[in-house]
C-alpha cells in the first residue's frame, strides 16, 4: 500500500491542505465551550448583556469560519482522492495490458476485474476519509484533553484516565468482532451457495428425490449462521452501553472534582460546564475514529491487493528482430522438439513436438479434449513460451521478434468467439484500423459472414451488444474469423473456431480461405475429421504427444488414434 | 398491497411478539432515562454556585443518581439490542427455512421462469434487508420519535421560551441536508452511470485480455480507458465533494442553534428565569436534538425499501406449490419399463401450442431416440416423463398406471437421468457419485466410474475419490463433469433411463467407448435418448423425429432412411459435405 501512495504526488498540496483546514475547523469547534464558559461566568455572572451579545457574535463567527474551513478541506480531500484513484487506475490498466498470458492465467481475469473496480473504489473512499478524518477525530479528542488542562490540571487528569479506557473498550470490542464478522460472511456465503445449488440443480435433486435431505442440510447451515450472528451481536451490542456508562461515571467524577475546586475558588461554574461539554464530545469522536481505522484497514487490504498485481511483471521478454526478407528454401514454420509445461502444472501439456510447414500449406490438428491442440498453436503468437525446444518462423526463433511484429504475422481466431460492444465495423477494424468498407466486405465474404451482416439493420453500423449477446454462436464465430482475415497475417490459426458452423458452411469457409490471394499458412484445430481431412498435413495429438503426422490417407493407414477418431465420426461404410 | 405485506410480516412475528413488546419497553425506559440524566447533571452544576457555596451532600446524591441511572440505561440498552438481535436473526432463519422448503415444492415452471440469481437474492439479500430494515428500522423509528417527544417535554418543562428557540431552529439543518441530498442526487447518478461504463469496459477488455493481446489492441484499449477514466474523475469529484458538504452544513446549523440557546439562555438567566445548570442541560439537548430527525428520515427510506424486499420474499412464499401427491397415490414397484403416452398435449405458455395429441407406446427394454432441430420439444418430452411438468391433456402411463396417480418419488426413482447441463453438488466426488445409491460400496462405485471412463481422471485428482469439488463442479472440465454424471447414474441403474445430450461435451472417441458402456447398461432397460450427433442414435429401436412439438417421422434408422424424409436429410447433411469434397 505504501508504494501506491506515490500516486498522490501530484496532489501533495491537497494532501497537506485538507487535514490542515480540518484542523482549523476543530480548533474553532473546541473554542466553543470556552466561549460559552466565559458567557456564563462573565456574562451571566456580571449580568452584562453586551458581553453576552459579543460572545454570541463570536460563536456565530466561529461557526462561519468553521464551515468555510471544513468545506475547503472536503474539497481538497475529494480532489486528492479522486485524482489518486484516477492515476492509479490508469497505471494498473496499463500494467495489466503489459502482462503475458501466463500472468493473466495466474492472476485470473475475474480477480483482475475486482482489483480494477471494487478495490479501487474502496481505496478511493479510504483516501478521502483518511484525509478528512484522520486529523479531525484525534484533534477533537486530544484537543479537548489539552484544553481541559488549560482550564484545570486536576480535572484534566480525569480525561487522561477516561480516554485510554474508552479507547480500550471501543477498540477491544471492534477487534474481537472483526474476525467474527468474517466468519459470519463465510457462513452466509455457504447458505447462499446451498440456495443457488438447489436452484440450478433442481432437476437432478428432484430426480434423485433428495429434497428432504437438502432441507436438512440447509437447516444446518442457517442454524450455524444464526448462532454465530447472535454471538457476535451480543458482544457488539455491548459497545454503546459500556461506553455510555463510562462516560457518565467520568462526568460524575468530573463534576464532583469541579465542585471541590469551585468551593475553594480554584474554578468557576462556567469552567465546569465547559469541562462537561468537552467530556460529552469525546465519545462520539472516539467511535468515529474507531470506524475510520476499520475503514482504513479495509482500504489498506485492498491497496495491498492492488500492489500485488503491480509486483507481478510480464515473464516474457520481447525481442527486437525485424527482418522481412523471405528465406525461400527454408520451411516457414518449424517446431523443433518443443515441449510446454504450464506454470504450476504437474504434467507437460506438450511433449517433444517436431514438425515443419511450408508457405501456402494447410495444417490440421486433431485430438481428444485436453490433448494439447490449443496449446500447440498458442506457441506461434507467443501466448506462451515453449519450456524446451524452439518455435521458428521464417527461420527465426519467435522469441526474437517484437510481440507486435510477431502478432501481425500470426493471427489467431480463438475458440471462444469474442466480440466487443460497438458497431460491426468497429469490431472488424480491430483487425486493421484503416480497413475500408470494401475490404471489410471482402473479409466477411470469405468468412461466410456476409449474409449475417446483410441481415442486420444498418449493416456495418449494426451495434453489437456486450459479449455479442445479440448474435448467435455461429454468427459470432464467422465475424471473428472475418476480423482475423482483415489482419492479413502470414499465418492464420483457426482454433476450433468453426465448431458452431454446420458442415456445409465450414467447408465453404475453408475453400474460400484457400482461394484467397496470398493465402496464408492455415492451422485448423478441430475435433471434426471432416474439417481437417483435406489439409496438407495433419498432426494427431494424444496427451500432448504427437501420435501421428501425415495426410488423411497416410494416417488412416498407419495411425491408430486417427483411425479411432475418424471411425467414431464416420461409420465404416461397407 | 403494503398493508397485506405488513399483515404477513405480523404473521411471521407470531413467536416473537412478546419479546418485541419487552424490547420496546426497555427502549422506552432507556430513552427517558438517558434524557433525564442531563437534567440531573444540570441540577448538580446548579449547586456549584461559587466559593464556599457548594452543597456537597446534594451534589453527591445527584451524582450517585446520575451514575445509577446511567447503569440502568446501559442495561436497558443492552437487553434491548440483545433481544432485538435474537428476534432478527431467528426470524431471518425462519423465513429462509420456509422459503427454502417452498423452493423444494415449487413447480419447475416457476423455477424455470425465474433466473436463479433472482431467486437466490430473494432468499439471501432480500430476507436480510427486510429483517434489518424492518426490525432495526422499527426500533430506530420508535426510539427516534420517543427521543423527540421526551426531549420536547423536558425542554418545555424547563423553559418554554428557550425550547422554542431549539424547536424553530433545528428543522433548518434538516432542510439543509435535504437540499444537499437533492442537489447531489443528479451528480451521483452521473457518477454511477459513468462508473458503470467504466466497469463494463474493464469487464470487456480485461475479461477478454487474451483477445486484446492477440490483436495487439492494448494501446487503443488504454486510450479509450483513459477517456472514460477522465470523465469519471470529473463526475466523481463533484459527487464526492457535494455530498461531503452535508456534515459541515448540518454542523454549522447546529452551531447556530447552540449559539442561539447560549444567547437566549444567558438572557433569561440574567433575569433569573433559568439556572446555569438548566442552561447546560439545554446546551446538551441542543447538541443531540438533530440526531433523531436525521435518523428518522433515513429510517423511512429504509423501511420502504425493506417492505419492497419483504414483498419479493412473500411473493415467493405465496406461490402455488406443485400439486401434492394424491393421498391414495400408489408406489411404483417392480417396474419393467413399459411407458405409454396417450393423446398428450402440452404447452408452457397457454395459447402457444407445443406438443399436441402425442402418442407413443414403449415396450420394456426399448431404446427410443428423439431427434429434431432446436426448440422442437425434445427436452419438453423429458420434462413430462419425469413429471417435472404435468401434461395439459391426455395421460402418461408407466406400467399401465397414470403417473399422476403414483408418488413422484417412486416415479423418479425408477428413472436414471443424465442431462446436458451437468450439475454436481459441492462436496467430494464420492458424495456425488453415490447420490442415487447412498449405501453403495467402494467397489460398486469404482466399477461404475470405470464403466463411465471417469476412473482414470478421478485417480489423477489430488485426493482421488475424496477430492472436494466446488460449486457447479468448479475445476473440472465440462467433459469430466459429464462423465461423473454418467457414472452417477451407472451406479444406481434404475429400470428406465433418460439421456438428454448426455455426451455432448465429450470427444467422439471417448463418446464411442461410453456408448458401448451405455449399450451394456441399457440392455433390458427402457431408454430415452436425445442427441444431435446422429451417429449416436443409429441403433435405437424407435427414432422419433420431432418438429414443432409433433412427431413427424417415426421408425428405426433403416426405415427412416428409406422414407427419404426429414431424418434422411438431416442424416445426410452431416456426411454430404465431406463426400462432395472428396469427389
Amino acid at each position: 500500500m505504501v508504494k501506491l501512495l506515490a500516486y498522490l504526488k501530484n496532489y501533495r498540496k491537497e494532501c497537506i491542505f485538507a487535514p490542515l483546514f480540518k484542523l482549523l475547523e476543530v480548533v474553532f469547534e473546541l473554542m466553543v465551550p470556552l466561549v460559552m464558559a466565559k458567557l456564563i461566568d462573565i456574562g451571566i455572572g456580571n449580568q452584562d448583556k453586551n458581553y453576552i451579545l459579543k460572545m454570541f457574535v463570536i460563536l456565530i463567527v466561529f461557526a462561519i469560519v468553521g464551515l468555510i474551513s471544513s468545506v475547503t478541506a472536503q474539497y481538497f480531500a475529494a480532489k486528492a482522492a479522486v485524482g489518486f484513484a484516477k492515476e492509479l487506475k490508469h497505471s494498473l490498466f496499463c500494467h495489466i495490458q503489459s502482462l503475458s498470458f501466463t500472468e493473466i492465467d495466474q492472476l485470473g481475469t475475474s480477480s483482475l476485474i475486482t482489483r480494477m473496480t471494487s478495490d479501487m473504489n474502496q481505496v478511493q473512499s479510504g483516501v478521502n476519509m483518511t484525509l478528512r478524518l484522520v486529523l479531525r477525530s484525534p484533534f477533537v479528542v486530544f484537543g479537548a484533553m489539552i484544553l481541559a488542562f488549560t482550564i484545570d490540571v486536576k480535572a484534566a487528569l480525569i480525561f487522561v484516565v477516561t480516554i485510554p479506557l474508552l479507547a480500550i473498550v471501543i477498540f477491544g470490542i471492534m477487534l474481537w468482532c472483526i474476525p467474527r464478522y468474517k466468519t459470519v460472511q463465510e457462513k452466509l456465503d455457504k447458505v447462499l451457495e446451498t440456495t443457488r445449488e438447489n436452484l440450478t440443480g433442481i432437476r437432478v435433486i428432484r430426480a434423485f428425490c433428495k429434497e428432504k435431505e437438502e432441507i436438512g442440510h440447509f437447516h444446518e447451515r442457517t442454524e450455524e449462521l444464526t448462532n454465530i450472528q447472535k454471538k457476535v451481536g451480543r458482544i457488539s451490542a455491548l459497545m454503546n452501553p459500556v461506553t455510555y456508562c463510562m462516560i457518565n461515571i467520568a462526568i460524575g467524577v468530573l463534576i464532583w472534582q469541579g465542585a471541590i475546586r469551585v468551593n475553594v475558588g480554584l474554578l468557576t461554574q462556567g469552567a465546569v460546564v465547559a469541562l462537561y461539554n468537552y467530556m460529552s464530545q469525546i465519545l462520539i469522536e472516539l467511535i468515529k475514529l474507531a470506524n475510520l481505522i476499520l475503514n482504513m484497514t479495509k482500504s489498506v487490504a485492498c491497496g495491498n491487493r492492488i500492489q500485488s498485481v503491480f509486483e507481478i511483471c510480464s515473464s516474457m521478454e520481447e525481442g527486437v528482430y525485424k527482418e522481412e526478407s523471405q528465406k525461400e528454401n527454408l520451411p516457414f514454420v518449424e517446431f523443433d522438439h518443443v515441449s510446454l509445461r504450464y506454470n504450476g502444472a504437474g504434467d507437460e501439456a506438450l511433449k517433444d513436438i517436431h514438425f515443419s510447414v511450408k508457405k501456402g500449406e494447410t495444417v490440421g490438428i486433431i485430438g481428444g479434449t485436453g490433448s494439447g491442440k490449443s496449446s500447440l498453436v498458442h506457441l506461434l503468437p507467443r501466448f506462451y513460451d515453449a519450456t524446451e525446444g524452439e518455435v521458428r518462423i521464417n527461420g527465426v526463433d519467435v522469441r526474437k521478434y517484437s510481440l507486435k511484429e510477431l502478432r501481425q504475422k500470426v493471427t489467431v481466431v480463438l475458440q471462444k468467439a469474442v466480440l466487443f460492444q460497438g458497431t460491426i465495423r468497429e469490431n472488424m477494424q480491430w483487425g486493421n484500423k484503416n480497413a475500408t468498407d470494401e475490404e471489410i466486405y471482402n473479409a466477411l465474404t470469405i468468412a461466410q459472414a456476409k449474409d449475417v451482416v446483410d441481415g442486420k439493420r444498418g449493416k456495418l453500423d449494426y451495434v453489437i451488444e456486450q459479449g455479442g449477446k445479440n448474435l448467435s454462436g455461429g454468427q459470432r464465430q464467422r465475424l471473428t474469423i472475418a476480423r482475423a482475415l482483415l489482419c492479413h497475417g502470414e499465418i492464420l490459426i483457426l482454433d476450433d473456431s468453426a465448431s458452431a458452423l454446420d458442415y456445409q458452411t465450414d467447408a465453404n469457409l475453408r475453400k474460400a480461405i484457400r482461394n484467397m490471394k496470398n493465402s496464408p499458412i492455415v492451422f485448423i484445430v478441430s475435433q471434426r475429421t471432416s474439417s481437417i481431412q483435406h489439409a496438407d498435413k495433419i498432426i494427431v495429438l494424444e496427451d500432448g504427444k504427437m501420435a501421428g503426422v501425415g495426410t488423411h490417407e497416410e494416417l488412416l493407414e498407419s495411425c491408430e488414434v486417427y483411425q479411432e477418431i475418424y471411425y467414431s465420426q464416420f461409420k465404416k461404410e461397407a | 398491497m403494503s398493508e397485506s405485506t405488513l399483515k404477513t410480516v405480523w404473521k411471521y412475528m407470531k413467536n416473537y411478539r412478546v419479546l418485541l413488546v419487552i424490547s420496546i419497553i426497555f427502549a422506552a425506559v432507556s430513552v427517558v432515562l438517558s434524557l433525564y440524566i442531563p437534567i440531573l447533571v444540570g441540577d448538580a452544576i446548579d449547586e456549584i454556585v461559587g466559593v464556599g457555596a457548594v452543597d456537597f451532600q446534594k451534589i453527591g446524591e445527584l451524582l450517585v443518581a446520575t451514575v445509577v441511572l446511567a447503569l440502568i440505561t446501559a442495561m436497558c440498552q443492552w437487553i434491548m439490542s440483545t433481544i432485538h438481535n435474537k428476534v432478527t436473526f431467528q426470524m431471518v432463519q425462519d423465513i429462509r427455512m420456509a422459503a427454502f422448503e417452498k423452493i423444494q415444492i415449487l413447480p419447475l415452471k416457476y423455477v424455470d421462469g425465474h433466473s436463479s440469481g433472482d431467486l437466490v437474492s430473494r432468499v439471501i439479500a432480500d430476507v436480510d434487508q427486510f429483517a434489518d430494515g424492518l426490525l432495526m428500522g422499527f426500533t430506530q423509528f420508535f426510539t427516534g420519535v420517543m427521543t423527540i417527544i421526551v426531549t420536547l417535554v423536558f425542554m418545555f418543562s424547563i423553559h418554554w421560551k428557550i425550547a422554542l428557540v431549539v424547536v424553530v431552529l433545528t428543522p433548518i439543518s434538516l432542510l439543509v441536508a435535504r437540499f444537499i441530498a437533492k442537489k447531489t442526487y443528479h451528480m451521483f447518478s452521473l457518477q454511477s452511470e459513468t462508473r458503470g461504463d467504466q466497469t463494463a469496459f474493464i469487464d470487456e477488455m480485461i475479461g477478454n485480455e487474451k483477445v486484446v493481446k492477440a490483436y495487439t489492441h492494448e494501446e487503443e484499449a488504454i486510450k479509450t480507458f483513459d477517456e472514460i477514466n477522465e470523465r469519471l474523475a470529473k463526475y466523481s469529484l463533484r459527487a464526492t465533494f457535494f455530498s461531503s458538504l452535508t456534515n459541515p452544513c448540518t454542523r454549522f446549523v447546529n452551531s447556530l442553534v447552540y449559539a442561539g440557546v447560549g444567547l437566549s439562555g444567558a438572557w433569561f438567566a440574567i433575569s433569573g428565569g433559568i439556572t446555569v445548570g438548566a442552561l447546560s442541560c439545554f446546551l446538551s439537548y441542543a447538541n443531540q436534538y438533530t440526531k433523531p430527525f436525521n435518523e428518522i428520515s433515513g429510517v423511512i427510506t429504509e423501511l420502504q425499501n425493506s417492505l419492497a424486499c419483504a414483498r419479493r420474499v412473500f411473493e415467493l412464499m405465496e406461490e402455488d406449490p406443485e400439486i401434492p401427491d394424491a393421498k391414495d397415490a400408489d408406489v411404483l414397484v417392480s417396474v419393467e419399463g413399459e411407458v405409454s403416452l396417450e393423446n398428450v398435449s402440452f404447452s408452457y405458455v397457454p395459447g402457444i401450442k407445443l406438443i399436441q395429441n402425442f402418442h407413443l407406446s414403449v415396450k420394456p427394454g426399448q431404446r427410443i431416440a428423439i431427434v429434431g432441430p432446436t426448440g422442437c420439444g425434445k427436452t419438453t418430452l423429458i420434462n413430462l416423463l419425469m413429471r417435472f411438468y404435468d401434461v395439459n391433456e391426455g395421460t402418461i402411463k408407466v406400467q399401465g398406471k397414470d403417473i399422476r396417480k403414483v408418488t413422484r418419488e417412486s416415479l423418479r426413482k425408477n428413472y436414471g437421468m443424465v442431462l446436458q447441463e451437468t450439475w454436481l453438488k459441492t462436496g467430494t466426488i464420492r458424495e456425488n457419485l453415490i447420490m442415487g445409491k447412498p449405501d453403495a460400496t467402494d467397489e460398486e462405485m469404482i466399477a461404475a466410474a470405470k464403466a463411465a471412463f471417469a476412473h482414470g481422471f478421478i485417480k489423477r485428482l489430488p485426493n482421488g475419490y475424496d477430492t472436494h469439488i466446488g460449486e457447479g463442479g468448479e475445476g473440472l472440465s465440462q467433459g469430466q463433469k459429464q462423465l461423473l454424471c454418467i457414472a452417477r447414474v451407472m451406479l444406481c441403474l434404475p429400470p428406465m433411463l433418460i439421456l438428454d445430450e448426455a455426451t455432448s461435451s465429450i470427444d467422439t472417441r471417448t463418446e464411442l467407448k461410453i456408448q458401448e458402456a451405455f449399450g451394456r447398461m441399457m440392455k433390458g432397460r427402457t431408454s430415452f435418448i436425445v442427441a444431435h450427433r446422429l451417429s449416436t442414435i443409429r441403433e435405437a429401436d424407435v427414432i422419433l423425429v420431432m418438429k414443432n412439438g409433433n412427431i413427424i417421422e417415426q421408425g428405426n434408422h433403416d426405415e427412416l432412411m428409406k422414407q427419404q424424409g426429414f431424418y434422411a436429410n438431416l442424416y445426410n447433411s452431416q456426411f454430404d459435405v465431406s463426400k462432395n469434397q472428396t469427389a
